[in-house]
């Protein structure tokens, strides 16, 4: 192991953690917000469940990186693409990566929520009626904060994963930590050392956020008592 | 629609061949990473329970870096690592030039690598789901380990490990696509193939994307029936909920 080597390359690195962050921060942001869609879709009508149901199934059965391909190469096939007015936007491959995180994202993060939602107890609805409360005050009040500290902890893990998952915008050239890697290692030829700096990043990086949701699901469950043990599902 | 008619299919002018193949790399490629991956995760399960203190950190550092490491970046890892690790070895036997590795084997052996941490972490749980009169009665039996590991452990735990199991089956299918950065012709290097040089992409990523769809469903469907199989005569117990 070369250290001079890695105190070099090591900042170098780092320069693409802005990106890898902002690409995570817009897919999780965006993914949510189609989530959110999807869940008022499913609760709207027997078709829009069907609907929501086939969009889950779809991007929760093929990987993400051929999701990223069929957006970023797939659509460029089409003559009608490449001259409408979103083509400066969609021949960017920054645009077409967040895309394709933002709509795989939503899918699980649509599934996490379902089981939110489903968790809030019957009871608790019922004591929020009885008390009078509006149906936007019930949701505002008593069901999202009840179904968000449910659903944290899996949508923590959706987090990180979010963040692992950045790293398949450097196959469509985008300079984000991997990206970077990439570029070093065919410059050097030093695959090993390479790899292991960007490893330590992503390592650091998901630990730190695991950690503040652990610290944030404490928080937010001050009457949980040692021995109650969690259901496993 | 003629069009794509003939270029999916297994006519002369058709890529359904290549397309297939690729399909049965893919199966080929997360059957032996899962294989893998299972190995990995019993002996880690095993540190994690019952290991002595030096394994059982080994196991849980394992398990907490596979898991905060992207997988691309794993699979680099091992098929140009392991490439300069073999060039090197090579060098020092007086070989010049560089050298290849199999991209099928560096990509078994990360995605096992990472499964395994996740397969770890299911297994352990459903070993202590396990009851504890049924590991005392063995115990009380006279069973060896091993024996009791064969007769008693396994068939129990792995029954509740089923469903977290097939999840992982999925995730590996669904990781085995990042292989094809090494270059191995599994369903997405050969739908790349297929779409560069007939220059409709769309179609054949899209393709792409039905195969895989098609390989989850179906062996998705497999470990339900398996799942079903195992839960025979266990009236308390339901699947899923």
């Amino acid at each position: 192991m070369d250290i001079a080597f890695i105190v070099a390359v090591f900042p170098k690195l780092l320069a693409g953690l802005p990106l890898t962050l902002l690409l995570a921060v817009l897919a999780l942001a965006g993914g949510g917000a189609i989530a959110l869609a999807l869940s008022g879709l499913r609760a709207s009508s027997w078709v829009g469940a069907r609907i929501a149901d086939f969009y889950v199934y779809v991007f929760r059965g093929t990987p993400l990186l051929i999701q990223i391909f069929l957006i970023y190469y797939g659509l460029a096939q089409f003559p009608a693409v490449r001259h409408s007015v979103l083509w400066p936007l969609l021949r960017e491959p920054y645009v077409c990566a967040v895309l394709a995180l933002m709509l795989n994202d939503a899918a699980y993060t649509s599934e996490i929520l379902r089981g939110g939602l489903r968790a809030v107890s019957t009871g608790a609805i019922e004591a929020a009626k009885v008390a009078g409360m509006t149906r936007l005050t019930m949701l505002r009040r008593i069901v999202l904060p009840l179904a968000f500290r449910q659903a944290l902890p899996a949508y923590g893990a959706e987090i990180t994963s979010m963040v692992k998952a950045t790293s398949l915008a450097s196959v469509v050239t985008l300079m984000e930590v991997t990206g970077i890697a990439r570029a070093e290692v065919s410059q050097s030829y030093r695959a090993i050392e390479v790899f292991l700096c960007a490893a330590m990043i992503y390592l650091v990086l998901v630990t730190v956020i695991a950690r503040a949701i652990q610290l944030l699901e404490a928080r937010l469950s001050p009457y949980r008592r040692p021995a109650l043990a969690r259901s496993p599902a | 629609m003629d069009d794509a008619v003939t270029l999916l299919g297994f006519g002369p002018e058709g890529w359904g061949l290549a397309l297939l193949r690729g399909g049965l790399m893919t199966l080929a490629i997360s059957a032996c990473a899962f294989a893998c991956g299972l190995v990995l995760g019993t002996l880690s399960a095993w540190a994690k329970i019952a290991g002595p203190p030096a394994l059982r950190r080994a196991a849980d550092t394992y398990g907490v870096v596979m898991r905060g490491i992207p997988d691309l970046l794993v699979i680099y890892l091992f098929y140009f690592g392991g490439r300069q690790l073999v060039s090197a070895v090579a060098q020092m036997f007086g070989h010049v030039g560089p050298v290849e590795v199999s991209g099928f084997a560096t990509g078994c052996l990360a995605i096992g690598l990472l499964s395994g941490a996740t397969q770890a972490e299911v297994l352990r749980g459903a070993y202590h789901a396990i009851p504890e009169g049924t590991l005392e009665a063995a115990r009380v039996a006279g069973m060896r380990h091993w024996t009791m590991f064969r007769r008693i452990i396994a068939p129990q735990a792995l029954r509740t490990a089923l469903p977290g199991l097939g999840n992982q089956w999925q995730s590996v299918i669904k990781e085995s696509a990042l292989v094809s950065v090494t270059g191995l012709v599994e369903t997405l290097r050969a739908v790349t193939i297929a779409a560069n040089s007939t220059e409709l992409p769309f179609l054949f990523f899209l393709a792409g994307g039905a195969i895989y769809l098609a390989i989850t469903t179906i062996s998705g469907l497999f470990f339900r029936l398996a799942e079903w199989r195992a839960m025979r005569g266990q009236p308390a117990a339901k699947v899923g909920g």
